[in-house]
Parts: C-alpha cells; sequence; structure tokens
C-alpha cells in the first residue's frame, strides 16, 4: 500500500498499469487497491501542483499566513471556533497549532486591500477571535517537499562506464 | 623527434570505444542509458558539510592513510553492519576512488608474470591495471546460462595452471550479478583450496535488491585472503568526490600506503569529509535511492523482455545487460545506428570484452520518464 501511495504523491496522474509494472503487482490488485484508498478518505485528493509566480498575467493573487489566538471559553471548544473560520472560501488551509497562539490561516485574496478587509470585516469580529496577527507571504522557495526554484539539470556526462 | 612511448602502456587494449563515447558526449539531446553513476545528487546533508568544511579552512593535506576519523568510522561501520573487524591504524587506506585502490592492489601484489583471473565481462579497468603491473590477466568467462555468474570449476581448472589473485565485483558492473552467502561459500572453499588472494571490488553492495549483501572478507577464514574495496560512489552518488577505500591484512596495505604516498600521497581532504558525514548520517537516503531503483530495475527488465531483448533479473547494481542477438548486429553497430537514428545511447558489451559483443550495457541509473522515453525508442528502432 506504502509504495503505491509513494508512487502516486510524487506523480498523480500515473496510470494504474505503470504502477503495477512499477511494483510488480497485477494491475487488478493496483486498482483494487487505489479504490479502497479513495474510499477510505486515505486519498483525498488528486491535486496539479503549480508556481503561480511563473504565470504572467493580471490574475494575480495574494496569500497571507494569519495567526488567531481564540478566547478560552470552554463551553465553545476549539473546533467549533475553528470551523465558522475555515467556513469562508477565503481561507485557503487551517491549523490548530500549540505554542503562543491557536489557528493559523493561510488566506488568498486578490490583493492586500481584500486579504485585509476579509481581517477586519470577518474574522476579527467573530465572538472567539481574540487577535489576529496577518503574515504576507512574498516568496515561495519549497513546498510539500518541492522545490520551486528552475531545476539545473544533471550535469553528469552523457556516457561514463 | 619520434617519441618512443612506454611499451607497456602501447600494448594495452586501446579504448575502441572511445570514438563512440565522443559521438555521444558530442550530440545534443540524446536520452542516455549510458551511464555509469547514480542520477541522484549527493544528499545535501553530505554537500552542506563539505562547502562548510572548505569555508572553515580545511584544505589540507591529510594524513596518506587518510582522515584518522574516516578511517574509524570504516571500522566502525563493517563491525556493525557485516561483523568484520579491522584495524583502523594497519588494515585500513583510504583512496582516490576504488579505481585508485585496484591499481594500488595489483601494483603491490603481482610479481611480473603473476597471473590473475579476471572475470569476464567485467569493468574495464581489471585487465589494464593487471597488465601495467607487470601481472597475465587470464579470463574468466561468465555467460547468459549463469546469469553471468563465475563457474567455480573454470575458476578451478584456471588454478591448476597457477593463479596469485582472483579478481571479483560483485553487484557486478555490467552485468548486475551478484552472489548470496551460500555461493560465496563455495567460492570461499576454492580460495582456501589454492590459496588465493581475492581482490573484492564490493562498490554496488548496498544497491543489493533480493537478498543481503555479504562481504567476502566476512566470511570465516577470509579476512586472510581478501583485500576488499568499498567506497562512496555508487551508494552516496560522490562519484566526483573521488573517495574509496581499501581494508585487507597489514602487509598489503602496508604496501599500498607505500605507492599510495609517492604517487597520491592523500585523497582530497573535502571527500573524506563528505565521506565520513556520509557514513555517520547517510543511511536513510542510500536506503530510498534503493527503493527506487528496485522499481526501475523491475520496469527495465519487464520493458526489454517485452520488446524482444532477451533479459533476465540481475541481482544488483542499476545495470542489465541484455542481448542483442536476434538484431544480428555487434553490439557496436547496434550502439552507433541505435545513436544514430533514435539518439537513444547505451553502451556496447564489446567494451567490456569480445566475448559479450552479443549483448548491451543497459544503465537504469536515469529518471522514469527517460526509461520509458528510451524503451519507446528502442521499441521504434527495433521495428
Amino acid at each position: 500500500m506504502d509504495e503505491i501511495l509513494k508512487i502516486l504523491s510524487e506523480d498523480a496522474r500515473i496510470s494504474a498499469e505503470e504502477i503495477a509494472k512499477l511494483t510488480g503487482k497485477s494491475v487488478d490488485t493496483v486498482k483494487k487497491a487505489i479504490k479502497n484508498l479513495e474510499k477510505e478518505g486515505v486519498i483525498v485528493k488528486y491535486k496539479t501542483v503549480i508556481d503561480h509566480d511563473l504565470i504572467r498575467d493580471s490574475n494575480s493573487f495574494v496569500r497571507a499566513l494569519i495567526e488567531v489566538s481564540i478566547t478560552p471559553q470552554k463551553d465553545v471548544g476549539f473546533d467549533h471556533v475553528a470551523e465558522r473560520i475555515y467556513s469562508f472560501s477565503e481561507v485557503i488551509s487551517c491549523y490548530l497549532l500549540s505554542g503562543t497562539y491557536d489557528l493559523l490561516l493561510i488566506v488568498e485574496g486578490e490583493n492586500i486591500q481584500t486579504v485585509s478587509n476579509f481581517v477586519a470585516s470577518k474574522l476579527s469580529p467573530l465572538e472567539n477571535v481574540r487577535s489576529t496577527t496577518t503574515h504576507f507571504l512574498l516568496k515561495k522557495y519549497k513546498e510539500d517537499g518541492q522545490i520551486l526554484k528552475k531545476k539545473t539539470n544533471g550535469k553528469r556526462l552523457n556516457i561514463s562506464y | 623527434m619520434d617519441i618512443q612511448i612506454s611499451k607497456k602502456v602501447e600494448q594495452l587494449a586501446p579504448s575502441g570505444i572511445r570514438a563512440f563515447f565522443d559521438l555521444v558526449l558530442g550530440m545534443k539531446d540524446v536520452i542516455s542509458l549510458g551511464v555509469g553513476e547514480p542520477d541522484f545528487a549527493t544528499p545535501w546533508h553530505i554537500r552542506e558539510r563539505a562547502i562548510s568544511s572548505i569555508e572553515q579552512g580545511f584544505t589540507s593535506y591529510t594524513s596518506n592513510k587518510g582522515m584518522p576519523e574516516l578511517r574509524k568510522q570504516i571500522a566502525h561501520f563493517l563491525k556493525s553492519r557485516y561483523q568484520i573487524e579491522y584495524d583502523y591504524e594497519e588494515e585500513i587506506l583510504i583512496t582516490v576512488g576504488v579505481s585508485e585502490a585496484l591499481d594500488l592492489a595489483m601494483r603491490a601484489l603481482l610479481n611480473p608474470g603473476d597471473k590473475v583471473l579476471v572475470p569476464d565481462p567485467v569493468y574495464v579497468s581489471y585487465q589494464p591495471v593487471v597488465e601495467l603491473a607487470g601481472g597475465i590477466p587470464v579470463s574468466l568467462k561468465t555467460g547468459l546460462s549463469t546469469h553471468f555468474k563465475i563457474n567455480l570449476r573454470d575458476i578451478e581448472r584456471a588454478c591448476e595452471q597457477g593463479i596469485k589473485v582472483l579478481m571479483i565485483n560483485y553487484p557486478c558492473n555490467p552485468t548486475g550479478a551478484s552472489y548470496s552467502k551460500k555461493e560465496l561459500e563455495a567460492i570461499v572453499k576454492i580460495v582456501k583450496k589454492y590459496n588465493l588472494i581475492v581482490v573484492s571490488d564490493e562498490i554496488y553492495d548496498e544497491l543489493t535488491y533480493d537478498f543481503d549483501h555479504t562481504p567476502l572478507a566476512s566470511l570465516k577464514g577470509m579476512k586472510d585472503h581478501v583485500v576488499y574495496l568499498n567506497g562512496f560512489s555508487k551508494a552516496y552518488a560522490m562519484t566526483g568526490f573521488r573517495v574509496g577505500y581499501a581494508c585487507g591484512p597489514a602487509k598489503i596495505i602496508a604496501a599500498m600506503t607505500k605507492i599510495h604516498q609517492y604517487t597520491m600521497l592523500c585523497a582530497s581532504i573535502t571527500g573524506q569529509i563528505a565521506a565520513l558525514e556520509a557514513l555517520k548520517n547517510g543511511f536513510k537516503s542510500v536506503q530510498l535511492m534503493k527503493e527506487e531503483y528496485k522499481r526501475r530495475r523491475r520496469f527495465i527488465v519487464g520493458a526489454l523482455n517485452e520488446i524482444g531483448l532477451e533479459c533476465h533479473m540481475p541481482e544488483g547494481a542499476f545495470y542489465v545487460f541484455p542481448s542483442i542477438q536476434r538484431t544480428g548486429q555487434s553490439s557496436m553497430e547496434f550502439a552507433q545506428d541505435l545513436l544514430k537514428k533514435k539518439k537513444v545511447a547505451l553502451v556496447p558489451g564489446i567494451a567490456f570484452g569480445k566475448n559479450s559483443d552479443g549483448h548491451v550495457r543497459i544503465s537504469y541509473a536515469s529518471s522514469y520518464e527517460n526509461l520509458k522515453e528510451a524503451i519507446q525508442r528502442i521499441k521504434d528502432y527495433l521495428r
């Protein structure tokens, strides 16, 4: 199971036939295994990783990492508050963290103004939100194990003993 | 002025393959299945260690024998991994790649006319280093029928004529053949019977896929017979760092060190520092690389057989040695024609010995995408 997941995590578009060739399993076994993983929710989604910095057109957007401190109201609980926050479509990711604040959000908007407006008018006024700190994302170097710089391709000699 | 070159060097079999190599290197957009080194960069933590050592000013000579910390680490590694105990002071020498160790071993062991058993096919340096040291190479043919493993009876027959040294390389370049512990024990019997010295090149040991690799020197009574060669080039993708090592009986290591101290002085300090980091912390990246190669091996053997190039599953390294006999071409003709028509490069078997003209060496040290594309092009070529 692990091997199929590893292969898919590198290339989600690889066919079951190719996975079968790489793992020595039968095509049917691979197809069944993948179906099961999808059913159990282990495989949540197949995504394409895009480097937006390289797209030259007006549809740019801005991302911000926002630290959120929640008022400690025991009867409400973190999950409930988190759900109210991540339900906003502007919130791309939402994590509960240990440390000096409680939630880390990744928020996306058209520009700095849009994101600031979201924080001011939608996020901060929420009942259990005590404070927020917004950090705008300036540059992505590496994401999810993938270095985003153009790879300087292998300097190996094309033939050697 | 007519310059006289050393006769010994003139008589070395010229690399008839060199023109072909130059051709490949001069072409653009070639998909190469002919590379003898990993397609992974040296793991970053090793490179980073090397870089900071230079920044800190570690740029001087090391002891001729090699940095003591590295020798100690190798001794520790061999003891815990394979239960072989080598004295780091007297029985381990750090060399400039395994290539230098091979050369030193021959020069340290051979008197003019001494006979050395050299497998065929095998890595291109073996026969030349024997000849350069004044020895006589005796060919030990291996073939498809034994999956390129050496035949015990052939060894015995040769030994009857007087052999001093047996050279073995397992897992093997170019065939990928390797030996289980049981198979090695059969070789041990012959080594003891004829009191052979074995130079054992185990550079591809980490890339053994179907069973655990057993160093020959770890078998009972073999430590005194074996010059054990290993390094960092393949397991840690450190080919360019040029660091290897030889372990063996103190007398042999001392003789090798004597030559080494005059001709090489010491291996690069940066390389040795990198090697130390590799041994200390590189285990995880070796395992990841091995898993990846195992997948590619499975793919390439299957794919080659599918397109009609008979290929068995080799036990180790990152090479397959399929037969091209169905094409009726010589290995050089096949390689040149494939390069010209389909821009796929591989190494013709003739490079490794006359016995292998019906084969080509395909390296799967290349991305899965490249391997797929290359197979498709070979398939088209064969039509």
